[in-house]
């Protein structure tokens, strides 16, 4: 009992600071979920991949953390932990919003907090590069992706699983 | 990725779908939009076809999700949803759009559970996990674009991302240093 409070405690602290969307908290999951529940970070790295291969919003991959470490009901404990507070925050201030709609520092905070929020999926690309990037393969495989990615329009999807195949055979055939 | 200021206005055919249509729309949403690209689907789906919202609403209700924390097609859908349906449509789009993901997520995470240490699983995992770095990068290059050239943005990544990754703050802390010195940065001025 005791770890779903702590997961949907953690959880829950984490969606209120995704500040820019749910890739600025990547960092901070990596660590914490490394230090209190013993996902090491080669784990984390195949997990938050889940996300990019499913539909809807990547980090859906936090289900799979919870129901890594607490079976089904940990999934459940972390999905609305994770989603819950951050959307009845939303709601709230959604409503609000139009009061102080015309309120000059709501532009302020907005251009404020997005290089923050780059800021942060910069060390998330960190974060998960230290644990996915091992070896040349990896390293001109990621390369290779982010090319891709930036001057084709090749689904990322198809990207992702053409990467897990070549992946395959060389990481085979070369260690 | 800068969007101007929209403010909500009436929509004047002001339509209010059934709940179960709504729920629909943003399910097929979620099930659909593998690689990403949710927000331009809500757009497509809601603004373009269903006719349920105009541009500049959708416009600004996409600057109040991408301003508050959490995922901003997550939010996006509970603004959407409270908009058209109230409180209930808020919970119909938001579950619509979560289900199918979750579902095909735990799907591959039960398969992992039961077949981690699999070494053809841990080769075909490797070079997944380094294409999914590889997607980060460049959708993190994109949401930055127009960002990089900015002296002032410039320095607030920089610094974000020295406290977090180099110093190894926790996050509170990042955000209780950083979120002071960007709002005195982009403090509103009469001169703009």
């Amino acid at each position: 009992m005791s770890i779903l409070i702590q997961l949907a405690l953690s959880f829950a602290l984490l969606s209120i600071l995704a500040v820019g969307g749910g890739t600025a908290v990547l960092p901070e999951m990596q660590t914490l979920l490394a230090q209190r529940f013993g996902i090491d970070h080669t784990q984390f790295v195949h997990i938050y991949s889940f996300g990019q291969l499913a539909p809807g919003p990547n980090m859906l991959m936090v289900l799979v953390i919870g129901y890594q470490i607490a079976g089904f009901l940990g999934a459940g404990a972390v999905l609305l932990a994770f989603f819950l507070p951050s959307s009845i925050l939303c709601f709230y201030i959604g409503r609000l919003w139009n009061r102080f709609g015309e309120s000059p520092w709501r532009r302020s905070i907005q251009n404020a907090l997005e290089p923050i929020s780059i800021g942060l999926m910069g060390s998330g690309v960190y974060a998960v590069g230290k644990a996915s990037v091992v070896n040349p393969i990896t390293l001109a495989l990621a390369l290779l992706t982010l090319y891709l990615i930036l001057r084709t329009k090749i689904n990322p999807v198809f990207i992702i699983l053409g990467s897990g195949g070549l992946g395959t055979l060389l990481l085979a055939y070369f260690h | 990725m800068r969007l101007e200021s929209f403010t909500i206005t009436e929509n004047p055919l002001s339509p209010s779908p059934a709940l179960h249509d709504l729920f629909m729309q943003f399910l097929l949403i979620g099930a659909i939009s593998f690689g990403g690209g949710i927000i331009a689907y809500e757009r497509i789906l809601l603004v373009d076809k269903k006719k349920w919202l105009t541009p500049d609403q959708f416009m600004a209700y996409l600057a109040i999700s991408q301003t508050m924390p959490g995922l901003n097609s997550v939010n996006l859908a509970v603004l959407l949803g409270d908009h058209l349906r109230g409180v209930k449509g808020a919970i119909c789009a938001t579950l619509g759009l979560i289900l199918p993901g979750s579902l095909f997520v735990l799907g591959i995470g039960i398969l992992y559970a039961d077949n981690s240490d699999h070494p053809l699983a841990n080769l075909l995992l490797a070079g997944i996990a380094a294409a999914a770095t590889g997607l980060l990068a460049a959708i993190t290059y994109r949401i930055g674009d127009g960002q990089w050239g900015h002296i002032k943005s410039l320095l607030l990544i920089i610094g974000t991302f020295l406290l977090m990754s180099i110093v190894k703050l926790s996050l509170p802390w990042v955000l209780l240093i950083m979120a002071p010195i960007a709002l005195y940065l982009y403090r509103p001025t009469k001169s703009v």
